[in-house]
């Protein structure tokens, strides 16, 4: 195929396809607010601050703790924190579903900390976990081979 | 002039279909592997490194024996290699596909992968590997690449290839060498803390890669025609022999210093593989019989009555081939790991989707080599 | 936040060790209990933390020290043994000195004794790994950093001692009780006892230290003539396990009464 035609023909496909999310319209949510339990009025940093950079300042964290011992964080104001997730962040932001999970369910980020790091209170022990696993999947009909949750 | 890897008899099509059903099928492992863990495998707490590690110090191997086609041609313009250096290379490029691949599904954290890069560690072995084995992918791919394309158009290569051939071939000793100091700087693994490690892989090494060659010449020649030429495979042979030779003698030196020393450290490892130690005896008949048929490949290759006769010459290469991976790619890896540290014996065995999963990676390997070598054949058929 | 002010705000806060205390409603840094030299810049001289195990306090079939530290750190419990993970262990004594104690009374070969990390100062470990997730810290400890291994279980196969263990699926359905003050690891990384870093940084010891009973394991700075532990080493023969290997191992066994 050659000539004009095809080729803006192609180009207008293009395009169409690259701007889909943009005119396919549907409904628009607004993002849902995290919740801030009532009584905390400071944070580490400022909410604009955290809003921004919170996974970059966690991200330091982990490295300052594990790899230089440094356990203490000093913000802007001068104030001194112990650099924790599940110490010092969610010590205040208790309600890992309320507070962390908003935002990040809404915009589908699954940041891994929590494959590691526990929530407080998250229910422990092999019979809670296992049943919150997904069933272990089988394309062979091997027996010997244990499975998930075993 | 990949596109000439894209026409083919029927054959060629259904043995293209065969490589991709395995692939896929050691794809669906992976998943597996990757949902459920290593654990899937049958390495432990005590075998930390299995099938998958074991294959790649043998790929690696395979890999760096083109040298032993571009070092005669190149250096020592032996011209009777000029038909399959190419061929050479280009297993290369298939056997260090494959060794990445082996590296990728061992990997605990293959998400965490980049980190070798973020993070270079020189005094880490496993980093000069990375380094080492891309540098050679590289070289191997656009040498032969750009020699093939340059006997299709029939012109001689361009000058600046000339350097990066030349640069291949320390190049090929230093990628198994670095895989060898992998495994012999390592206080505490006594069959591994050896000084001969580093030679006695390049000696297997040139013996398998030659011989793999031999066996894939004569398959060429049956499938398309193709002849690599008397003097050359002769040749091939000869290196085979030769190296597969320094081989065991490297095998019979580790045994004497190990079990005239008399110390026990040394000892306990080869006398798991090859006598059993503690009641325990799983690899054993597998390390006697790639004695017994490395001893009979070599005894065909030596006697000039024998290793003329084509049928007698390929079943001695695929012979010493079955040999040298039993003794690498089994016996010297899983053997490392017995007794444990903690001088306890603890058996490996492979599992269904470890095996699977090599197999994938096996027919990913053979897939390459088969559109490479597709397309070189084709460009010294027709020209 | 850039480089220059990340290293402004470290030196600020060294500076201020004494600073002010949090407002109302935060975790004030005093609750935590860290000590100075946990912001890592703090104790400039060079600490070695060691530990003596005396096998003469250890008593058969207590495993008190085993039980805090896995729990402390949730370590997992695996029925099928290629899958074991373990930080602290018992082992027989002709595995862990192999080679030796012919003629030896059984009160020293007969009892199984305690292995764990050996915290080498020459670890041939951290010489592997290609991604530095295993680390020598200042202060002696081997530490593991699980958020950048990557896996490849290199420094299980360098390790003499066998002291590492990999996680070969998910941990979080084989650990009994969750301790929601350390995190659990997931399947990929390796791990290993730690000396309780987490611990030292509070001014604690580590738990199996704390768990015995007996007094049978002495934790200490090894660079300091006047510890406890240095003040053991000195006064009663000890062994390490597999000294000819270079590796230096800080952590040291006794199988006889001391002179003190």
């Amino acid at each position: 195929m050659h000539g004009k035609l095809p080729a803006f023909i192609g180009i207008a496909l293009f395009a169409g396809v690259v701007t889909f999310p943009f005119w396919i319209g549907g409904e628009r949510k607004p993002m849902p607010p995290p919740v801030i339990e009532a009584g905390l009025t400071q944070c580490v940093e400022s909410a604009a601050f955290m809003r921004a950079n919170h996974m970059l300042l966690l991200d330091q964290w982990r490295d300052s703790v594990v790899r230089h011992n440094d356990h203490i964080y000093v913000n802007r104001a001068g104030q001194r924190f112990e650099k924790s997730l599940t110490g010092t962040c969610l010590g205040c932001h208790s309600n890992k579903a309320e507070f962390c999970d908003r935002c990040h369910d809404a915009v589908a980020v699954k940041p891994y900390c929590w494959n590691c790091h526990l929530a407080p209170g998250q229910p422990a022990g092999p019979a809670a976990t296992a049943a919150a696993l997904p069933p272990p999947s089988s394309r062979f009909a091997v027996t010997a081979i244990p499975r998930r949750g075993e | 002039m990949i596109e000439k890897a894209l026409t083919g008899n029927r054959s060629y099509w259904l043995w293209i279909l065969f490589l991709l059903a395995l692939i896929a099928v050691g794809a669906a492992s992976y998943r597996d592997q990757l949902d459920y863990g290593l654990g899937i495998t049958g390495m432990g707490r005590d075998i930390s490194w299995g099938v998958y590690i074991g294959q790649f110090t043998f790929m690696v191997g395979v890999a760096a024996s083109a040298v032993m086609l571009v070092l005669p041609y190149y250096l020592h313009d032996y011209k009777a290699f000029g038909r399959i250096v190419v061929l050479g290379e280009f297993l290369a490029v298939a056997a260090v596909v494959m060794c990445m691949s082996f590296v990728i599904v061992d990997m605990g954290k293959p998400s965490r992968l980049l980190n070798i890069l973020l993070y270079p560690t020189p005094q880490s072995l496993v980093f000069w590997d990375v380094v080492v084995l891309n540098g050679y992918l590289a070289l191997n791919i656009v040498c032969g690449w750009v020699t093939l394309e340059a006997e299709r158009q029939e012109v001689p290569p361009p000058r600046w290839i000339r350097p990066l051939i030349y640069l291949s071939i320390p190049w090929a000793i230093s990628i198994h060498t670095v895989t060898a100091f992998l495994y012999a700087g390592m206080p505490g693994r006594g069959l591994w803390l050896t000084a001969i490690l580093a030679p006695r892989f390049l000696a297997s090494a040139f013996a398998a890669g030659p011989a793999l060659l031999i066996v894939l010449s004569a398959l060429l020649k049956r499938v398309s025609g193709f002849d690599a030429g008397g003097e050359a495979i002769g040749k091939l042979a000869t290196i085979v022999l030769y190296a597969s030779i320094v081989n065991f003698f490297f095998l019979a030196m580790e045994f004497f210093t190990a079990f005239y020393s008399g110390i026990p450290a040394e000892e306990r490892s080869l006398d798991y593989l090859f006598f059993g130690l503690d009641g325990h005896a799983a690899l054993r008949p597998y390390m006697w019989l790639s004695v017994a048929i490395g001893a009979a490949a070599v005894i065909v290759l030596s006697v000039p009555r024998l290793r003329s006769r084509e049928r007698y010459l390929v079943a001695a290469s695929a012979a010493m081939f079955v040999s040298l991976w039993i003794d690498k790619g089994v016996g010297l890896i899983i053997g490392g790991f017995i007794p444990s540290p903690l001088e306890t014996v603890t058996e490996y065995a492979p599992t269904l989707h470890e095996v699977l999963i090599t197999l994938g990676v096996w027919a990913t390997g053979s897939l390459v080599l088969t559109l490479l070598y597709k397309t070189a054949i084709s460009v010294k058929q027709s020209g | 936040m850039d480089h220059d002010r990340r290293h402004f705000l470290i030196r600020a806060g060294s500076a201020a060790l004494f600073g002010l205390g949090a407002a109302a409603g935060l975790p004030a840094l005093a609750a935590t209990r860290l000590l100075p030299a946990a912001s890592g810049h703090g104790a400039g001289n060079a600490v070695r933390w060691g530990m003596l195990v005396d096998m003469t306090r250890c008593v058969e079939p207590c495993s008190s020290c085993i039980d805090a530290c896995h729990s402390v750190h949730n370590v997992p419990h695996f029925d099928n043994p290629k899958d074991e993970i373990k930080w602290i262990w018992k082992m027989d004594y002709a595995n862990a000195f192999p080679d030796s104690g012919q003629f030896a009374s059984s009160r020293q070969t007969a009892a199984p004794v305690l292995a764990l990390c050996n915290h080498c100062a020459n670890p041939p470990c951290v010489r592997v790994c290609p991604v530095q997730a295993t680390f020598k810290r200042e202060d002696g400890i081997v530490e593991m950093d699980f958020h950048r291994c990557i896996g490849c279980r290199f420094c299980m196969a360098a390790c003499p001692y066998g002291s590492r263990s990999f996680n070969w699926r998910d941990p979080r359905p084989f650990i009994e009780k969750y301790d929601y003050g350390y995190p659990t690891r997931e399947a990929g990384v390796v791990e290993k006892c730690n000396f309780c870093s987490e611990r030292l940084a509070r001014g604690r010891q580590p738990a199996c230290v704390e768990a015995c009973k007996n007094r049978a394991l002495v934790f200490g700075n090894l660079n300091d003539p006047g510890s406890e532990l240095r003040r053991q080493l000195s006064s009663r023969v000890t062994l390490q396990r597999k000294p000819e290997l270079g590796t230096q191992p800080s952590v040291f066994y006794a199988f006889e009464r001391g002179h003190d």
